[in-house]
């Protein structure tokens, strides 16, 4: 998508565009200027010189911009690791995501030890005891301090396909007993099942991942192709996307997505629902993006390199697509990332609601579903641990759009 | 200006009628998927088939879709309630069984535009009631943390700006992405339950001499016995029912006002930096002016006006963010009662609280327009 960048286009519209260019830009052509002159050798004679002047590409100018910029790059880092744990959940997490210990229902997080009777043993857990109150015949879950289990590495169990490819029943740690050993290993404690939430925390990060960037690419298509051609043709198609706009402007966003999803049959299949969740936060977010994107192919229809075209008889399609859809992508991908946070949490807030992802399939939002009840939520704390993932990607995937606009228009403070 | 107002206000017209027509067809998808309200009394043995069909029949759920969606449309447009010649008595001429409406003597027998919304199905009452009744919760919740958002985020943005890259602008910036980040049901799940668990603030109680004993809670606007005592709005209030207020107040605030405040500030910030970069900033301080002046008197005067066109913007926020609060926090506000509809297939609920929604988005655009103008003297609306 950025190799686009390269093409001569590229640099016609930036100086139409910013011609008021700062420091910033003084500073690279300095960078540029020394890293000619100092760190290659002289062109040797004969040697054509154009090949010194060749330029950076904006790619690696806005790469450059973007590694300076340090919260960025850590926002970036935080969002590959959400994806890296997402992807090998199964393996990371100790149990399958649907494997159920009844015994130990809202059994809280097990706590990893390594001194037993102040001895040094490794890394290992106590067996979960489970006695009652004898007032309220609530189910107190307590250290059996005689037995240790110990947290042993590549253990087998509940069997899974790595990726989707691999049939295996690895997992990264555990402790290897049945499930209803009471040596177990729960990171983040249990829900009203025993199903182990460290385990469903990394498997919903996939959905919630995931449906951020899939809506985008279809807010991202539907905006750039109403808004080009309502900014493109202008007259009766603008008047009429113009209207569409302003009506779907005018539902507020969550009360639409609620009675949206709300349409989706409750039999559908899992992925279907998936689907169609991406389906309507698409169709809802293009309309900020068309109406942007429509503005500037209003400006950049007059721009002389259009006309060129035009006066070469290249046909609308290809003008739109080829000519000015690549020089607003830096805008695009730009407000791509900006939009998946929003994306995120609406996509949570739904799934909270219970009216987005739904059981069996799980998300960050659905897995803090449960913790809705105020007196389950006071009981078992530790279900609301989901929605820490939920602040960190966000807050992470808001840096790196930050980071992004700052590296690729570097003028443009906001 | 007042032809301009005029004008947005009938243009409104045709796009609010657009919104109920979209938002009827997509009632009309999710009852087709779902099964009408009616349907959920089908499998029910206890509920006999002629009870059923009766019940769909004065529901008007047996009309085709189209003169469902008109007789909605003409109860709004037209007049609808029809006066006996004889009697004088109001009947109600929408429905399929005429219903007598008790004459109330405030009420102006002209043929006043009265627009009618239709029956709650579950509820058994006029839309319009329901929304007189929830509404000012919605308003209560609503409007303090509208003022909050804004007296704060722009001496914050300001603060930013001037201090840029400063200690203070880093933090603040950073809080500010925090908030922004922290989805408003979350926050408020974190709120109740460090309310409810760890200071399980239910067990302070004590006597107070209109309610007896009161109890600090978590959710809802009012402790139970406040409900009833005294009127909904301020000025019916007691100090206690106040004190009450404002203890379940201070949650609404800190979720909703969080996740807005973020944006405006940012916003803010990067208008002032804007202008204080500008020539005439530059001019204005070569002149010697004191820099309190040049800040307030030339820089944000002018960094205001695109914060007031963000307004409209903001409302958008409002709803969604109130939807989900007042789920997470049960405050019986217009955006619970449209959740709750929604769940019950509550057609004409559904429908009017939707093109109410629509109808406070564009007032809101309109409003901020009109401030534009006044504040800014080179914007004329003709």
């Amino acid at each position: 998508m950025i190799e686009r960048f390269r093409s001569g286009r590229r640099t016609a519209a930036r100086t139409v565009r910013a011609l008021p260019q700062g420091q910033e830009r003084e500073r690279e052509e300095g960078e540029r200027a020394a890293r000619a002159g100092g760190m290659r050798p002289l062109p040797a004679r004969g040697e054509p010189e154009f090949r010194e002047e060749k330029p950076l590409s904006q790619t690696r100018l806005i790469w450059r911009r973007f590694r300076r910029h340090k919260l960025g790059m850590a926002g970036a880092g935080v969002v590959l690791f959400l994806f890296f744990l997402a992807a090998f959940a199964e393996f990371l997490g100790p149990y399958g995501p649907g494997a159920e210990h009844r015994r130990f229902s809202y059994a809280p997080p097990t706590p990893i030890r390594l001194f037993h009777e102040g001895k040094f043993v490794g890394p290992f857990v106590y067996g979960i005891q489970r006695t009652r109150d004898p007032v309220t015949f609530e189910t107190i879950y307590t250290e059996d301090r005689t037995k240790i289990y110990p947290i042993k590495l590549f253990v087998r169990g509940d069997p899974y396909k790595l990726l989707g490819l691999f049939e295996t029943n690895i997992h990264l740690f555990g402790t290897g007993e049945p499930p209803d050993s009471p040596g177990q290993v729960f990171l983040f404690g249990t829900d009203i099942w025993g199903r182990d939430l460290f385990t469903r925390t990394l498997i919903g990060g996939r959905i919630s991942l995931l449906i951020g960037p899939a809506s985008v690419l279809i807010a991202l298509l539907l905006g750039s192709f109403f808004g080009g051609i309502s900014g493109y043709f202008g007259r009766w198609v603008d008047m009429f996307l113009q209207r569409v706009l302003e009506v779907l402007q005018s539902f507020p966003t969550l009360p639409l997505l609620l009675a949206l999803s709300a349409i989706l049959p409750p039999n559908l299949p899992n992925w279907a629902r998936v689907v169609g969740i991406v389906l309507i936060f698409g169709g809802i977010g293009w309309t900020g993006l068309a109406r942007v994107l429509r503005g500037q192919f209003l400006a950049l229809r007059e721009v002389e390199f259009t006309l060129a075209a035009r006066a070469m008889g290249a046909s609308s399609l290809r003008i739109i697509f080829k000519h000015l859809l690549p020089n607003t992508m830096s805008y695009l991908i730009v407000s791509a990332t900006l939009a998946i946070p929003g994306l995120i949490i609406a996509e949570a807030t739904l799934s909270f609601l219970g009216l987005g992802i739904q059981e069996p399939l799980t998300s960050w939002g659905e897995l803090l579903n449960d913790a809705q009840d105020t007196a389950v939520l006071r009981n078992y704390p530790w279900l609301i641990i989901p929605g820490i993932f939920i602040v960190v990607a966000v807050l992470a995937f808001n840096f790196m759009g930050d980071a992004l606009r700052d590296a690729v228009d570097p003028h443009a403070r906001r | 200006m007042f032809g301009y107002i005029v004008r947005r206000t009938l243009y409104m017209i045709p796009t609010l009628i657009a919104v109920s027509f979209v938002s009827f067809l997509m009632l009309l998808l999710y009852e087709r998927y779902t099964g009408t309200y009616v349907d959920q009394f089908r499998f029910n043995p206890t509920v006999s088939e002629e009870t059923v069909e009766r019940l769909e029949r004065s529901l008007g759920l047996d009309l085709p879709w189209y003169e469902r969606y008109l007789k909605w449309i003409a109860g709004v447009f037209l007049f609808t309630d029809a006066i006996d010649p004889v009697t004088g008595e109001r009947w109600r001429v929408w429905s399929l069984e005429p219903v007598r409406i008790p004459f109330t003597p405030w009420e102006i027998r002209l043929p006043v535009w009265r627009p009618y919304f239709g029956e709650s199905f579950q509820y058994q009452r006029s839309v319009t009631d329901m929304l007189v009744q929830y509404l000012p919760y919605t308003i209560l919740m609503t409007v303090p943390v509208f003022l909050f958002i804004w007296i704060v985020a722009i001496p914050i943005g300001i603060y930013s700006a001037t201090h840029q890259y400063s200690v203070g602008d880093h933090a603040l910036t950073f809080l500010g992405f925090l908030g922004l980040s922290i989805p408003n049901f979350f926050l408020a799940l974190v709120i109740i339950y460090v309310l409810s668990g760890p200071l399980d603030v239910g067990q302070y109680c004590w006597d107070r001499p209109d309610v007896g004993k009161y109890c600090l809670g978590v959710g809802g606007i009012f402790y139970e016995k406040y409900i009833g005592l005294g009127g909904v709005w301020p000025w019916q209030w007691n100090w206690g029912k106040f004190l009450d207020y404002l203890w379940h107040l201070w949650p609404v605030i800190l979720v909703l006002g969080t996740s807005s405040l973020a944006g405006l500030i940012r916003i803010m910030r990067g208008q002032l930096l804007d202008i204080l970069g500008s020539n005439y900033v530059q001019t204005a301080r070569a002149k010697g002016l004191r820099e309190r002046v040049v800040i307030w008197k030339h820089a944000v005067r002018n960094a205001i006006n695109p914060m007031i066109s963000i307004f409209g913007q903001s409302l958008q926020f409002l709803i969604s963010g109130a939807l989900v609060t007042a789920i997470v926090l049960n405050i019986p506000t217009v955006e619970l009662l449209y959740y709750q509809s929604l769940l019950n297939k509550d057609e004409y609920l559904i429908l009017t609280i939707l093109t109410f929604f629509a109808v406070v988005l564009l007032l809101g655009n309109l409003l901020a327009d009109v401030l534009l103008a006044l504040v800014d003297p080179r914007i004329r609306y003709d």
